[in-house]
């Protein structure tokens, strides 16, 4: 493997809740705690998981909209934070979740295509003829310079935002849900569309997305967040089938399927009980203890350290420990390789 | 099934007019729901599924819209025939409504049981039935225990921002329990929510199914609840019912071109998919292609679906609306 492109070590995130007359500080919320990981040049790394797990604050983080509290983030080696990182943020661009909100209504597509363009002083022919280039990239047809977001349908406007993303020739996309406010018939365009980008234009991708199944069709590695932590990360092969975390394992058995073969492939776990905890008052020990059918006196006092299953594989629970033989009777937790 | 199913649509037209121009959105929709079935009308955003919902219940603005032919039979009786009042009495008791998003759906500043205990006023009010508030509130707490929520009593003292989505959602069934409708139409249940709680919610509607004997029609974009949760499945597009049928046979035999190419746009979970998604898109309904309205983005299409396809047959109590089943299905 290369130098990785993109490094993210013990990222960390809690923000304070203000309440009262004089906004004073009432506690705080850990939004995301202790969260590493890295990627290479070319791939697609993506971070599932449901409301409150922190993707969305990890994918501010990485492209600067938030500053991280604890941990570092590198860029080609070197820290976002640092004056010399700070130049290289260029390199990270965002799309977001709904094209309709994330576009500005009273300019036209090619004004907000142009807007990266224009921070980088380039001259009015020069821009207009990266705008033509990056519709045609896009794939929309060039009199959608002129056109404004209420005229487009929802594909429409997220290429739109794809094009603006791209204009400042980024390195990394960091795409935060960027087709879960589609049809499934439009999602799969543009999803096709992002493949081919990412293929013609080296584009490195962090995916965000509470959709599995969509997730195990486009990228390569996947980490998994509960609470905030990072709970498994993998290749989606070992991922998807082999989980190894209780939580993975419910996750994955609670996602609507469309085919026998595909019910077939899930791991049978019971529908989880309750919901997700508010971040604002996070477990004690391993945040997922309180719905963890397999949850015994250890996991409310401990978080569990990360346990290898493979290479590139890691969870962290405490039935996965080496030596821990709690689950080797039940087919919960199958040994990795089994 | 002999006797009439408890809601029976049959070939209901709908057009909206617009600054002079008028839109022919719905052609000969026809579905039935029989008590204690689970029914899903599946289709993506701007095929008339929430306009066809709106007929049934009787709350589509007309104007714009207006229902040009065919018949809403509820127990026997064609709603289009029943006037204003009657309809009234009918519309939340007979049937009610489990809206979407339980974030939005609920008014913030008053109580859940504040809520609950008002519609069941107004519902009381229309019946002409005699309660006092705590016979009221006696129903809520009743209600509530019936979508499973833990210490209905607490639960009706809080306010929606107290609690979480997944209780919001049972909230929201449970308002549209109070009134013992015998049909449930829930518009995009649990697509708010997270998928581990939307798998509670999908539980709770098939017990309420059963244990109840509602008849539940679900209206929804997302093809794995429908694999879920549905006996019966409708597929809509532009509009039109394209495709019926018991969902183990549509999801084993999809058969229509449009419900061929919706699947495949669905991400697979073993990894198998190709994202070719469907070219083109929606017709206009001010001039909708004369046939079938899905030929101009149909691989299949020839001259012959210039006229509206048959209904025919693939399977047991299974068919398609379209000319050229053969070859689809090859």
């Amino acid at each position: 493997m290369s130098e990785p492109l993109l490094e993210v070590i013990g990222l960390g995130k809690t923000f304070a809740v203000r309440g009262g007359l004089l906004g004073t500080v009432r506690g705080e919320v850990k939004a995301v705690g202790d969260v590493s990981f890295s990627l290479s040049k070319g791939e697609a790394f993506g971070l599932a998981g449901e409301s409150g797990s922190g993707k969305s604050t990890i994918a501010r983080m990485i492209v600067g909209l938030t500053a991280p509290s604890a941990g570092a983030i590198l860029f080609e080696g070197s820290d976002l934070a640092s004056p010399q990182g700070v130049a290289s943020r260029r390199a990270i661009q965002m799309v977001f979740q709904n094209p309709g909100s994330s576009l500005n209504p009273r300019r036209s597509i090619g004004q907000s295509i142009a807007v990266p363009l224009e921070a980088r002083k380039l001259g009015r022919a020069h821009i207009e003829r990266r705008v033509a280039r990056l519709l045609d990239l896009v794939q929309l047809p060039a009199d959608f310079r002129v056109r404004y977001p209420y005229e487009l349908s929802g594909g429409q406007k997220q290429r739109a935002a794809i094009a603006r993303a791209l204009a400042a020739e980024p390195k990394l996309l960091v795409l935060d849900e960027p087709t879960s406010a589609l049809d499934v018939s439009v999602q799969a365009k543009i999803i096709e569309l992002l493949i081919e980008l990412g293929r013609s234009l080296g584009l490195t991708y962090v995916f965000i997305s509470h959709d599995l199944s969509l997730m195990r069709n486009f990228v390569s590695r996947v980490g998994v967040l509960y609470l905030g932590r990072l709970i498994e990360v993998g290749s989606v092969a070992r991922i998807f089938d082999a989980p190894a975390h209780p939580y993975t394992r419910s996750l994955i058995a609670s996602v609507p399927v469309i085919s026998d073969a595909e019910q077939a492939m899930k791991p049978k776990e019971p529908i989880l009980e309750g919901e997700v905890p508010s971040p604002a008052n996070l477990p004690k020990g391993c945040a997922f203890h309180t719905r963890c059918p397999y949850a015994f006196a250890l996991c409310a006092e401990i978080f569990p350290d990360a346990v290898a299953l493979d290479v590139d594989h890691f969870a962290r629970c405490h039935l996965l420990a080496p030596g821990e033989s709690r689950l080797r009777d039940t087919a919960a937790v199958r040994a990795p390789g089994a | 099934m002999s006797a009439e199913p408890l809601l029976s649509v049959r070939s209901l037209s709908v057009d909206f007019s617009t600054y002079g121009r008028v839109s022919h959105v719905l052609r000969d929709v026809s579905l039935d729901v029989p008590a204690r079935r689970h029914v899903a009308l599946v289709g993506e955003s701007g095929c008339g599924k929430s306009v066809t919902m709106k007929a049934i219940m009787g709350i589509l603005a007309q104007p714009p819209a207006r229902i040009v032919g065919g018949e809403i039979r509820f127990d026997g009786r064609d709603l289009l025939q029943v006037r204003g009042g009657e309809w009234d009495a009918w519309r939340g008791t007979a049937m009610s409504m489990v809206f979407q998003d339980p974030m939005t759906s609920l008014n913030p500043v008053f109580t859940i049981g504040d809520q609950m205990e008002t519609i069941l006023k107004y519902a009381d009010r229309r019946l002409g039935r005699r309660r006092d508030r705590r016979g009221r509130l006696d129903r809520v707490y009743e209600v509530l225990a019936q979508v499973r929520m833990p210490d209905p009593e607490r639960i009706a003292k809080s306010y929606p921002i107290m609690l979480s989505g997944g209780m919001r959602q049972r909230v929201l069934i449970a308002m549209a329990l109070l009134t013992e409708p015998r049909l449930l139409i829930a518009d995009e249940p649990g697509t708010a929510l997270d998928v581990t709680t939307q798998a509670q919610i999908l539980k709770l509607l098939r017990d309420l199914v059963e244990e109840r004997g509602l008849a539940l029609l679900m209206i929804t974009h997302n093809l794995g609840l429908v694999r879920e949760a549905a006996d019966f499945v409708y597929v809509m597009y532009a509009g039109a019912v394209v495709e019926r049928g018991p969902a183990v046979e549509i999801f084993a035999r999809p058969s229509h071109p449009y419900t061929r190419a919706l699947f495949d746009c669905v991400p697979k979970l073993s990894g198998e998919t190709t994202f070719k998604g469907i070219d083109g898109s929606l017709p206009d309904y001010g001039a909708p292609p004369p046939g079938c309205r899905f030929a101009p983005r149909c691989p299949l299409a020839v001259a012959m679906c210039n006229r509206s396809p048959d209904e025919r047959p693939v399977g047991p109590n299974h068919s398609a609306a379209c000319w050229r089943l053969e070859e689809a299905v090859a």
